[in-house]
């Protein structure tokens, strides 16, 4: 262990690292061992490696793009999910002297890894696949503004979750909670590697996520089909430039905390030390400055995706467009003046306290109309109750109890006596599920024969909604309960035995979230063997308002033959009110981007660069950081990144969608 | 790999191109000297009697220079790009204004509540 | 964007809805816009370190304060090299506009040379720091000094290495219009940078040595 060229070699990376002490770590990576064994293997059988390679990785299309990110997500949520039950079971069963069977050391890093991975790596590629599939097609777009870099950021996005995966079979992960708060998060108290897998595992992911919101932000303004003015906007691609500037305005903030953080951990320098001048608030103060935003830039898609949704199945213009992107506006703006809401209780006067809890307060102004367009877009119209509408409506029930116990923790009194409870973790599921979770599948059954050429199942879709919706209740109405009797969040063992019940009713809540998923995941597959049923031919399958349901399912890659020319808001439903023609001859070449391996390469780069950064291994993280540096500027070197696709072929691919729409009708 | 196809494959992206004239960095520059050195000679020479003052018109210098900098060398105006480039200009500026701002009140209120006794120690050096 | 900012007024009459006449979008026509949406980002970095430094630049430590740190001369010859730069760099976009690659390569190579005796007088003024013990760890005044001063030196020098790539670019292709595109970009990049300064020079060096 001494050994210094060993040392040299490997740098703090040793045979301790691997846990094969910990029955609970072996038997996790037998079971994804074999999992991904088989995986590579069948990938390997059906030959699909070169078809994976040249369609999907290399890929510069944005629809695939957004396909993988929100592949991702869901493998992602499976383990983020892992980590809740495993939470659930053992505050279910610590009671009476028994200490449950996950250890502290253990528990510490699942709550941890949980937050993370269910913020980073399950909402924002939900949300950044949804915005990235969507956006180009509603704005009449053929790709985005820079689809290399749209490839590269979801490369990095990628890469931030392997480092984070990879915390769990090699060394360990932070044991500091989501947002990895020093003092605890220093080096004096934190020696080992798990805040410097959370430090790169996010730097990684934040610079995707950053490059994707530069990318998204010029594509809305740049990119729009003529006659698309601001106020013509579908809601969604509305709700996406907003989230787009906020991520592009918040996400420098973490980075240059977490880059603080690093310094002190590395070089021992004083950020946010309790020596040396250092100031741990100070920490806490920055990254909330990301965090509240980060709060809406979950959302705020989502809001996009109940407005779409909610106008196509009521089969009605969208209520109140105009307040509508108001208010998205204001809660933009609005969002960057709240963030001492989350430490109330650090000991700032009455006078910060008050101005955080009031601008707090009026947030849900906006909030609250938005609601209200929602209900009476809903008034008066002929509703259909297809999934997507369905996810819809337990979002409206759920998210304003959400809301209104959003609202009951601004008031900075109540706020003391709740903070830190489980109270708080109730209050924040609320709104994070039945918002972004329950939108994200709202806008995934809602967007998928768009994707894929066919609808998801109903049946399995309806049982994974009920599963869900009565699980999330069972879940988390006990841990309102708990919170207000003064139980504070992330114990692992609990002395008072008459809180054991709450605690069991919301592990049987989560056990029934479970059965929803393995429910959703048996509704893809049955969706894939019924692909003949369930095929959407004619691209319109909901009857449905925007532009991306005016082209073939799943779209070309050029998406539209022709750019389409808008006149209203909702300019699929006008093209189809007034007649419009579809052109069937008189195509031209169209111009698009070439798909190039560079951004898995840079991917791979920053995970070995990453996991060398983690465990000391100064050569090569020069050697990877090096490499790195040496692609990105061989790639400026090409310049030839675009083709034409020949007419004759956009002509074929016309004429076969002609086919199928005549062969309908 | 010819030049010629090159430049012809992209000919019409001319309408975003900055025009940069020689006159219009010549006067920044010289603008920008100006702004720099009479702070610098400001306080090289121990700045005014009142150090608040000085400190105010050091300030005040370089808020000119940063708007001189913006006009004549990034050729900021409200037509560029429709419009676009100013208005995420000012948005980030106000976002500047409110996390600088924010975060010396909050953190100022919260050395106040919290330590109340080292208050005269944390402005000493 | 013309075509049809208004809807018809006689609606009977089916509108056109498809450009069937459309030329390629020109490449690279969203890219400077991007571009000052990615330095919108960088400015908020900097923001933070302002933000730090201002939170956290009065603490001490008992240790070192601005007073005894900060040579002014040196600063303000820091500051003229990035000034100079910065009018160099104006010349290159000249020469640039009126298409003459070897005068812009010549520009570009002496903005390098400004460029990089600005960072080599940095470094020497954080050695001379650090020689006289004023490290980064010893004080969080310090640390929040050499994070501000030292990003934007690592930003200089991101700046070097892509002035590096430009002028090899330049003298292989020519002034392509990719090329040009780089070149206004890089422009951007370079000016931000000198804004930066100005905040830098302001409210760490001059405010600093007022204390």
């Amino acid at each position: 262990m001494e050994n210094p060229i060993l040392h040299a070699l490997f740098g703090r990376l040793t045979f301790d690292a691997f846990p094969i002490h910990e029955p609970i770590l072996v038997a996790t990576f037998i079971v994804v061992a074999l999992g991904g064994a088989a995986t590579l293997g069948a990938i390997t059988y059906y030959r699909l490696w070169g078809y994976l390679w040249s369609e999907w990785f290399t890929s510069v299309d944005h629809k695939r793009i957004g396909v993988m990110y929100l592949a991702l997500g869901f493998i992602m949520l499976l383990r983020g999910f892992a980590d809740a039950l495993m939470m659930r079971l053992q505050q279910a069963l610590a009671f009476n002297g028994s200490q449950g069977y996950l250890p502290a050391h253990h528990f510490d890093q699942v709550f941890t890894a949980h937050g993370v991975i269910m913020i980073f790596f399950v909402a924002m590629p939900f949300v950044t696949g949804l915005m990235n599939f969507v956006v180009p097609l509603q704005i009449g777009a053929r790709d985005v503004s820079f689809p290399f870099l749209n490839n590269f950021s979801f490369w990095m996005t990628a890469a931030g979750a392997v480092t984070v995966m990879l915390s769990l079979f090699v060394g360990e992960f932070a044991r500091t909670g989501w947002l990895a708060f020093p003092p605890l998060s220093e080096s004096a108290y934190s020696p080992d590697v798990g805040v410097d897998y959370y430090i790169w595992g996010l730097q990684v992911a934040g610079l995707g996520t950053l490059l994707s919101g530069v990318n998204l932000v010029a594509t809305i303004v740049k990119m729009r089909a003529p006659g698309m003015t601001m106020m013509r906007m579908p809601i969604f691609t509305w709700t996406a430039l907003c989230t787009n500037i906020l991520i592009v305005a918040a996400f420098p903030v973490l980075t240059a905390v977490l880059a603080m953080l690093s310094l002190d951990r590395y070089l021992g320098t004083d950020f946010f030390t309790n020596d040396f001048g250092g100031n741990p608030m100070m920490y806490v103060n920055l990254i909330w400055i990301w965090g509240h935003p980060e709060v809406y830039i979950l959302i705020l898609p989502l809001f996009g995706v109940f407005s779409e949704v909610t106008a196509t199945f009521s089969g009605k213009r969208l209520f109140g467009y105009t307040s509508m992107v108001y208010a998205t506006v204001v809660i933009t703006i609005l969002s960057y003046l709240v963030w001492l809401h989350h430490f109330f209780t650090m000991g700032s006067g009455a006078s910060v306290n008050s101005f955080f809890g009031i601008t707090t307060m009026v947030i849900s102004i906006p909030t609250g109309a938005k609601m209200f367009n929602w209900l009476f877009t809903m008034y008066h119209g002929r509703i259909r109750f297809e999934l997507p509408m369905m996810w819809t409506i337990a979002f409206m029930l759920t998210f304003v109890i959400g809301g209104m116990t959003g609202v009951l923790l601004a008031v900075p009194p109540a706020d003391f006596v709740l903070h830190n409870s489980l109270f708080l973790v109730a209050h924040f599921h609320n709104v994070i599920i039945s918002g972004v979770v329950f939108g994200s599948f709202a806008g995934i059954a809602y967007w998928f024969p768009k994707a894929f050429g066919f609808k998801l199942d109903p049946f399995w879709g309806k049982l994974s909604f009920w599963f869900w919706v009565v699980g999330f209740y069972f879940a988390f109405m006990p841990l309102y309960v708990l919170g207000l009797m003064g139980v504070t969040r992330r114990m692992r063992v609990f002395d008072d035995p008459s809180l054991q019940i709450w605690f069991v009713i919301a592990a049987v809540g989560a056990g029934m979230i479970a059965i929803g998923i393995a429910c959703s995941l048996i509704q893809i597959v049955v969706s894939i063997r019924n692909r003949e049923a369930l095929a959407d031919l004619t691209g319109d399958p909901w009857d449905a308002r925007t532009l991306e349901w005016s082209t073939s399912s799943p779209p070309p890659s050029y998406n539209f033959a022709f750019t389409p020319i808008v006149y209203d808001t909702d300019a699929w439903q006008d093209m189809k009110e007034r007649g419009y023609v579809r052109p069937i001859s008189g195509f031209k070449p169209i111009h698009l981007p070439k798909n190039t391996g560079v951004g898995v390469i840079l991917g791979v780069l920053s995970v070995i660069f990453a996991f060398a950064m983690v465990w000391w291994i100064w050569w090569l993280a020069a050697l990877s950081f090096a490499s790195m540096l040496a692609t990105a500027i061989a790639h400026t070197f090409n310049y030839h990144r675009n083709f034409h696709l020949a007419a004759d072929v956009v002509a074929r691919t016309e004429g076969e969608r002609t086919r199928l729409l005549l062969q309908r009708s | 790999m010819t030049d010629a196809h090159l430049d012809h494959e992209a000919s019409h992206a001319t309408e975003t191109s900055i025009h940069a004239t020689l006159s219009g960095y010549l006067t920044g520059f010289a603008l920008s000297i100006a702004l720099t050195a009479i702070p610098f000679w400001l306080v090289m020479r121990g700045g005014l009697d009142n150090k608040q003052a000085t400190a105010l018109v050091v300030v005040g210098f370089a808020f000119v220079q940063i708007v001189v900098h913006m006009l004549y060398f990034l050729h900021m105006d409200a037509k560029s790009e429709g419009g676009w480039t100013l208005m995420a200009l000012i948005f980030t500026l106000v976002l500047l204004a409110i996390a600088l701002s924010g975060t010396l009140w909050v953190m100022y209120h919260l050395d106040v509540n919290m330590m109340p006794g080292m208050q005269n120690m944390i402005h000493k050096p | 964007m013309t075509l049809a900012e208004t809807r018809p007024a006689e609606a009977a009459q089916t509108p056109v809805f498809y450009d069937l006449d459309e030329h390629d979008h020109p490449e690279g026509g969203s890219t400077l816009l991007g571009f000052w949406i990615y330095l919108m980002s960088d400015c908020l970095i900097f923001a933070m370190l302002f933000a730090a430094y201002g939170v956290l630049g009065h603490n001490y430590a008992a240790g070192p304060a601005p007073r005894d740190l900060f040579e002014l001369p040196l600063v303000a010859v820091n500051t003229s090299m990035l000034l100079l730069s910065s009018i160099t760099y104006g010349f290159a976009m000249i020469a640039m506009q009126g298409r003459r690659v070897r005068l812009t390569q010549f520009w570009l190579a002496v903005t390098a040379l400004f460029g990089a005796s600005f960072v080599g007088i940095e470094l020497h003024e954080f050695g001379g720091m650090i020689g006289e013990g004023a490290t980064p760890q010893r004080s969080a005044f310090l640390s929040s000094f050499f994070a501000l001063v030292g990003t934007h030196g690592l930003h200089v020098t991101a700046g070097l290495i892509w002035l590096a790539t430009l002028f090899v670019q330049v003298g292989k292709y020519g002034l392509i219009e990719a090329n040009k595109r780089r070149i206004m970009c890089l422009s951007m990049f370079w000016h931000f940078l000198d804004v930066i300064w100005i905040g830098v020079f302001t409210f760490v060096y001059l405010l600093g040595a007022l204390r």
